[in-house]
Order: C-alpha cells, then structure tokens, then sequence
C-alpha cells in the first residue's frame, strides 16, 4: 500500500516537473505578455515530432535543440500574424496550430507515431553515464535529467525576466499603450515573448518524446489546458508575486496537478478517458475557486448586516 | 527645433462625420523653447501632439525635428526622441511594475545591451538619485508597485521617466488635468524645474488659463486645426486672464457662428 503510493508520488512529481516546462512556456504567454496563446498545442507536438525524428535517426541531443527551433518558428508565426498582421491573438493561434498539425505529420514520415523502443535518448545517455558514478537506476537517472532540464529552464526565465528586454516584456503585458509610447518596438517584443513561450512548451514537448519512447500526433491535445491548470494551481497556492514567485509556482502548480491526477485516477478508479474531463473539471474549479470565496465573503456580509439592521 | 509645416489631418473622410482636426496647420518652435497650448475641446490640441508623436500619419504637410524630417518616421522611433505625459495617470506607467522597474525601462531607451541586468546597482543609485530630486519621498517606495501610488505620484515617475534622458522634445498634454489643486500645483512646480534645468523644448497643452500665461514664453491659441492667437514677449507679459478667456470666447463663437451658417 505505502510502496503503492510512494510510486504514484514519484511518478506524479517527475512528470509534474517535467511538464513544469509546459507550464513556464503558459504563464509566460497568458500571464506576464497577457495573450491567450493557443499555439500550445502546435508548438508542443512539433517539440516531440522533431525530437522523436532526430531520435529515431539517433541524435537525440539535436532533437531536443531542433525542438526549441521548432517552438521558436511556432511562436513567431504567431507573433507576426498578430502583429504585424493584426490578426486576433485567439485566431493568430488557432491558425498556426492548425497549420503546424499537417507540418508535424511530416516530420513524422507522414505517419502519425513513431515508436522510439530501443533507441538512445538522453534518458538512456544520462543512465549510462551515472552508471560510471556506481548510480545505476533507471527511474533516478530520468528524475535527475528532468530536474537538471527543469532547473536550467527555469533559471535562464528568472533571470530574463530581470534583464532590460525581459522587463519589457513584462511592461508590454502590463501597458501596452505606455510602451508604444516609450522608444520600444512593442511588435517586436511580442514577436520575442510569443516566441520565448513556444519554444520553452516545445522543449517539454521534446523531451516528454524521448521519455516516454513514443510519438503520437495527437499528443498536444489538451496541453493547453494542462499547462494552464498548472500556472492557477500554482498560483492559488502561491499567489501572485511577481515573476520570479510566478514562474516557480507554475512548477510547483504542475506538480500538485499530476499528483491531483493521479490519486484522482487510482483511487477514484476513473478510467483513463476520463482524463480530460478530469482535467478541465480541476481547471474551471481553480479558477472559479476566487469568485466563489469572494461572491461568498459578500453574502456573508450581507447577512450580517440584516442582523445589524 | 520643432517646424510643423502646414499639416492637415482630416478623420472620418466621406462620411457625415468628416472632421478637419489639423487645418493647413504651421507652428516654429526655437531650441529650448516652452510653448503653451490652450483652446477649446476640438480644438485639434491633442491631435497636434499625435501627429507629432507618429500615432497616425498625416494627410498633408511635414514634420522636422531637430532638422531631421520624421513625418513618416515610425512611432517607437520618433518617442526616442519625444517625451510624453497624458492627462491620465494611468496612461504613462506600467502599474505592475516597481517605480525602480518603471524607470528602467524608460532608461533602456538610449540604447543600452538588452540583456543586460534592468535593475543592476549602478542604475538603481541613479534612479535613486532623480527620485529623490522631486523632494516626494519616492526614492524610499522603489519597490513599490506604481499602481499603488496615487496620480499625482504617478505623473511625477511619468515625467522623470520621459525627462530622465533629456529628451529633443517634451510634449504635456494636460498632465494636471487630473489632479487636485495642490498636487497639480507642485506637478507643475516640478515640470518647471525639470524643463529649466534641461533647457528642454516643451509643449504644454493646459485649460488652465494663469498657468498658461505664466509658465513658458509662449502662448498660442487652437481653434479648428488653426491658431487664432500666438502671444509672446511683451504682450504676453501684459495679457490678463480676463484678457485671455474674452479671446477664448470670441474665437468659440466665431466657431459657432460659422457652424450656424452652415446649418441654417
């Protein structure tokens, strides 16, 4: 029983902080730019298919660094389209995520998975290589390269978002007006930002392929609204409190969702097409979650207050 | 410094609405002059500075700046250049952002490596320093969020951020608009300071009348995209206020009388 659940919590934390990732790329766009970005689903599959590729052909490293390319081309398409194009930040999305879908099938040799059994990935590299160091255990050496991925990512965000083009960023999302009026390309930054948020989703995307051995082309369905559910998890726990708090706390959101999930799977016994439900139903909640307390602190005081009267 | 060269700016053309904002409109400002707008609403004020700012091009006409033509210069361009402070306080600051943060990012505007820290400890003594110059105690709130400082704060970061790197040209488009008495009093105390040290070429649009008369050398007058009074000197020193609101009436009705005609 304990051993049971102690799997679970690993399993959930491991790929809680890998889909951090996915998370960091969300807030990045919906929170500090403030644009609904629905390239997600787009840029993440693209992440895998160029990964599950290059795998495949064995040059797993170049996979995960044509992934980010990949999420960086998503993103900018995007941001072009809504800038320069003045298309809506909705549609903008919409339209390169469908576009990219015909795209990944491509890369994916016009198949719509790929098995990746047997082939070396970085997960298999990273075992091989701590088994020099007498450390050889397969589902340790995968949390320590989700950890160290994780990490990096997270660092190089928290430190962007303090240089002088990160606050920028963050100004465009804040008043978009006032940096228009202030020597800054807002176009640009956007293009940046939009870009930044892909890449860092198809990141996830690239190495969620090699972790799990598989690509499916209709992995990105829903990543959206996983990576969102982590970023309100996160920050109803948290709070908000800037950006370095923020982009933690999407970390930490992802994981508390996994773990949600997956005791919700178990021990509910729900079947696993339920997953999507699940997920949407932990979303509307989080979010509705605010408005309930403060709608129920206002009745509160009027019911008081008839006592008073 | 600033030569507007009979610009025109007609909005909603070919519908009833049809609006002649900027009529054949000429106006010369002199390096390190303060120039005073006043006129009624409609007057083609506000729509002056857009032109100027690059907000949308104009029909007709040119811009110079500084000797530079930059009538069909993009915006983010033209604002290294141009410093702006809105009537609304919340226009010129991003109020998530720190004070420290609001200013750094108008620092960046002189070019400076984008990866480089916003808030390293050098720049930060700086921002201190400027802050502490206005004598409003916000050098101690630089951590501080701008969106919790009152209006009269919040134009006072806007005007050190748009003054901070002494900009070609400074524009006020009724910056106290939309403060009480006093704050707007010591907001303009401030602008005085900051444009006299700087010797900045400044244009201040304002409905009130005494500052108009008093702060600047010169005082023109707006009335459908035209000028219909450019005072300075001697006759300006004489001007009253009385003197000023009769003008401001006779160029209204004369405004009236036309429209009258026509739709008589």
């Amino acid at each position: 029983m304990i051993a049971d659940i102690l799997k679970i919590v690993f399993d959930a934390i491991q790929q809680g902080v890998l889909y951090g990732l996915l998370a960091i790329g969300i807030y990045v766009a919906f929170r500090i730019l403030n644009i609904p970005d629905l390239t997600t689903e787009g840029s993440f599959t693209m992440g895998l298919a160029v990964s599950a590729m290059c795998t495949y052909t064995g040059h797993p490293w170049l996979g995960i660094v044509l992934g980010i390319v990949g999420g960086f081309a998503c993103g900018t398409v995007t941001g072009i389209l809504q800038t320069s194009f003045e298309i809506h930040p909705i549609l903008a999305g919409i339209l390169t995520m469908s576009a990219t879908y015909t795209i990944n099938l491509l890369i994916l040799g016009n198949s719509p998975s790929l098995q990746l059994l047997g082939k070396d990935t970085v997960f298999t590299y990273a075992r091989e290589f701590l088994a020099l160091f007498g450390f050889d255990s397969k589902d340790g050496s995968k949390m320590v390269v989700i950890a160290i991925v994780a990490i990096i990512v997270a660092a190089i965000a928290i430190w962007f978002f303090k240089t002088r083009l990160g606050l920028c960023v963050r100004a465009v999302g804040d008043n978009e007006a006032m940096v228009s009026a202030s020597s800054i390309n807002v176009k640009c930054v956007k293009i940046i930002a939009i870009a930044l948020s892909n890449g860092c989703i198809a990141l996830c995307g690239a190495v969620i392929t090699q972790y799990q051995n598989y690509a499916d082309i209709n992995s990105g369905t829903g990543t959206l609204v996983v990576g969102l559910a982590s970023v309100i998890i996160g920050e109803t726990l948290i709070g908000k409190r800037g950006v370095t708090a923020g982009i933690i706390s999407a970390v930490v959101g992802s994981v508390i969702y996994r773990l949600i999930l997956a005791f919700a799977m178990r021990y509910m016994s729900f079947p696993a097409s339920a997953l999507k439900l699940v997920s949407a139903i932990i979303v509307a909640l989080a979010l509705a979650i605010p408005v309930i307390k403060k709608k129920a602190a206002l009745m509160k005081q009027r019911m008081g207050g008839e006592k008073d009267a | 410094m600033l030569d507007v060269n009979n610009i025109r700016k007609v909005f909603a053309v070919g519908t009833p609405n049809e609006n002649v904002a900027l009529d054949d409109f000429s106006l010369h400002v002199d390096d390190g002059e303060f120039v005073t707008i006043v006129g009624s609403n409609g007057a083609g004020k506000s729509t002056l500075f857009n032109a100027v700012c690059g907000n949308f091009t104009i029909d007709r006409g040119s811009i110079e700046l500084d000797g530079k033509d930059i009538t069909y210069m993009p915006e983010h361009k033209r604002s290294k250049m141009i410093g702006r402070v809105f009537q609304d306080p919340m226009k010129g600051t991003a109020p998530n952002l720190t004070i420290a943060e609001n200013v750094a990012l108008a620092y960046s505007r002189t070019g400076l490596f984008p990866f480089g820290l916003a808030l390293n400890r050098r720049d930060k003594a700086k921002f201190r320093e400027a802050l502490a110059s206005f004598d409003m105690g916000l050098e101690d709130r630089m951590d501080t969020k701008v969106g919790l400082l009152s209006g009269g704060q919040r134009q006072v970061v806007t005007l050190l951020m748009c003054t901070f790197v002494t900009p070609k040209l400074l524009l006020l488009d009724e910056h106290t608009a939309a403060l009480d008495p006093a704050t707007s009093e010591k907001v303009m105390q401030i602008t005085n300071d900051v444009v006299t040290k700087n010797k900045i070429t400044t244009l201040m649009i304002t409905h009130n009348l005494n500052s108009a008369l008093h702060t600047g050398s010169k005082t023109i007058m707006m009335n459908s995209g035209k000028i219909v009074v450019d005072i300075s000197g001697e006759e300006r020193a004489r001007m009253e206020i009385g003197d000023m609101l009769e003008l401001y009436k006779k160029a209204n009705n004369e405004a009236l009388d036309n429209d009258r005609m026509l739709l008589s």
